[in-house]
């Protein structure tokens, strides 16, 4: 059994430049009852993002940002439109090897019993055994190796109900590298955290998708994170996508008083990354 | 890190064989009828060592004929019991969840009754009334599974108190309409489907029972244990086990359908014995972890020793009257219930 997913036919390898993720004039209906007016919509919107990149996706409360997440993770399907991951649309693929190309880092972990932390990271090795499967030395190693790569070695033996918010954040990502994907999302990953472990957290982010060549894409509410870390943000509001593109031209003070109804400031870091400050209404 | 190898697994359930093999030669000594225990080792390991193939004539024909039958329906419900209580629990994410509590020991109970009642008015074969008793059950037990599955869904999850809530109210239900069935029944039936209602493993089984039995707990216990890995998933959540490469539908089928054979086929053959299927798998997860690779065999074999114990107890603690096995597990069960409520495990 070979430790990173095999490359399905016509496949470009994990080391290609080309563009990984497609999301392509996508849009999607909620609604309670088929009968009823949808309750939600996205509007049909498209993006692209390369290996390596970060893309945050930022926008006020309801706006539709973890339905966009959940769409490219294939578990619900666009109305029309469509996602591509390498060329292959995410939710038509078997749900296995959907789960070693794309790995999801929800808002809550919720344990039902206590495991230790080396065997929550081990569940990340599922999709390349399950049944009866015993987990092998390399399953072990990369298990291990991901604990290293989110620095939580000393974690291993810990359960994962005695870890602090942080450290079980960190946990959950290892478990997501684990599982050796294409593809990294995080829905609100920051959502519990104090400000250095967020800081921690993008940081880590950051140079996952550099030295892994992960596309990484986020649902955040920290603009200045966004505008820190990300490569590309997407801005939603009401089921709409406002803008995509690089941080500095996205995080713009009109656009942003207009979504978030506040008045603000933008300046412009020495490294050209935009700052958001916040004033009283 | 240390994760669970299949030596380790071997040598954990071995072990618990052994205390299974003590405890059963311990309750063939056991009864109204003095055996002793050093002549009864001696003489069972002779013939499982093929020295010799049968017991001294003293004592063997209560001990094979009547107890040890007895012994081995114990030990195929026990074990059922427990499996399908470990597997309601993952499914359905209620570390409170068992065959009993959910209520589907009671619409087994009830499937097997309406068997009966169908069977009266109809000329079966008796082989084929044999087999309509654990049908009639099995159907009962899946169809309350998926009442209690819908019952205990609000807004596409499991809230763990509503279906708690709904597997009393199904429990309730299906009694009221069990015993206005009862009532139909004529009153020289009417004690014995009393007794069996209860828990009791006294009633002589027709051997065909006992291989239906036996035959469908490993094809079901087996079905389930193919999906081990998948249940420790979905511990975690049916969304969350999705985005780790598990097909949460097929697993769902597989466990629900497998769990509501083995409930059906342990009420058809020993009525409604309650909290083997919630108390074992907890014992067992303290003891050994909540791995299902390792946690369903220790269930079968814990199920099968505490219930082999539990109708030991019960034929020997009021001797000669027998108890009915099901009121010695609620005796013992019910206050280690409250106990890990007051836990705070649900």
């Amino acid at each position: 059994m070979s430790s990173v997913a095999r490359p399905l036919p016509g496949e470009p390898s994990r080391t290609s430049s080309e563009v990984r993720l497609s999301v392509e004039q996508v849009s999607y209906a909620y609604a309670a009852n088929p009968a009823q007016a949808p309750l939600f919509t996205l509007e049909a919107l498209s993006f692209q993002a390369k290996p390596g990149e970060l893309v945050a996706i930022l926008g006020p409360n309801a706006s539709g940002k973890s339905t966009l997440l959940r769409l490219i993770s294939g578990e619900l399907e666009a109305l029309s439109g469509r996602i591509f991951l390498n060329g292959f649309a995410t939710h038509d693929l078997p749900v296995k090897m959907r789960a070693q190309r794309i790995a999801m880092v929800q808002q809550e972990s919720r344990l039902l019993f206590p495991s230790r932390a080396w065997e929550f990271v081990l569940q990340g090795r599922h999709p390349y055994g399950g049944g009866l499967r015993f987990e092998s030395e390399e399953d072990i190693a990369i298990a291990g190796n991901a604990l290293a790569q989110v620095g939580a070695t000393h974690l291993a033996d810990r359960w994962m109900d005695m870890v602090s918010g942080g450290e079980k954040q960190r946990i959950i990502l290892a478990r997501a590298l684990a599982q050796q994907p294409l593809l990294l999302l995080l829905d609100e990953p920051t959502l519990h955290l104090d400000i250095g472990a967020q800081v921690d957290l993008l940081e880590s982010l950051r140079r996952l998708a550099a030295e892994n060549r992960y596309t990484v894409v986020v649902v955040t509410h920290e603009l200045n994170l966004a505008g820190e870390y990300a490569d590309q943000v997407v801005l939603m509001q009401r089921g709409k996508c406002l803008r995509v593109g690089p941080p500095a031209t996205v995080l713009q003070r009109e656009i942003l008083e207009q979504v978030f109804q506040a008045s603000l400031s933008v300046e412009m870091t020495a490294t050209g990354r935009p700052r958001v400050t916040l004033f009283n209404k | 890190m240390r994760p669970l190898t299949l030596a380790r697994l071997l040598m954990r359930c071995g072990i618990l064989v052994a205390i299974l093999f003590a405890v059963v030669v311990i309750a063939l000594k056991l009864g109204a009828v003095q055996v002793s225990l050093y002549g009864l080792g001696k003489d069972l390991l002779g013939v499982l060592l093929r020295r010799s193939n049968t017991l001294s004539s003293d004592y063997g024909m209560i001990v094979l004929d009547i107890r040890l039958p007895r012994i081995l329906l114990g030990i195929v419900v026990g074990a059922s019991l427990s499996v399908a209580g470990a597997s309601f629990q993952a499914l359905l994410r209620n570390p409170l969840a068992d065959p009993y509590v959910l209520g589907v020991s009671s619409g087994a109970a009830l499937g097997a009754i309406v068997a009966l009642v169908i069977e009266g008015h109809m000329n079966l074969t008796p082989e084929l009334a044999g087999v309509i008793t654990p049908v009639g059950a099995f159907i009962g037990a899946a169809l309350t599974i998926a009442a209690v599955y819908v019952l205990g869904r609000r807004e596409g999850q499991i809230d763990s108190n509503t279906l708690l809530l709904g597997g009393i109210i199904t429990t309730s239900f299906l009694s009221a309409v069990i015993m206005f069935l009862m009532t139909t029944l004529p009153s020289n039936n009417l004690r014995g489907t009393a007794f069996w209602l209860m828990g009791d493993l006294s009633t002589p089984q027709p051997r065909s029972l006992l291989y239906l039995l036996i035959l469908g707990f490993l094809a079901a216990a087996g079905a389930i244990y193919t999906t081990s890995s998948d249940l420790n998933l979905l511990l975690a959540g049916e969304k969350e086990a999705m985005h780790l490469g598990v097909d949460v539908p097929r697993v769902r089928i597989v466990v629900y359908l497998a769990a509501s054979i083995l409930t059906g086929l342990a009420v058809a053959a020993s009525g409604v014995i309650g909290y083997v299927g919630l108390l074992v798998p907890h014992v067992m997860r303290l003891i050994f972890g909540s791995d299902h690779r390792m946690l369903l065999p220790a269930a079968a074999l814990g199920g099968a020793i505490a219930l082999v114990i539990a109708d030991t107890l019960a034929r020997t603690v009021a001797s000669p009257t027998d108890l009915p096995v099901g009121a010695m597990t609620a005796m013992a069960g019910a206050p280690l219930f409250i106990y890990l409520l007051r836990r705070r495990l649900a």
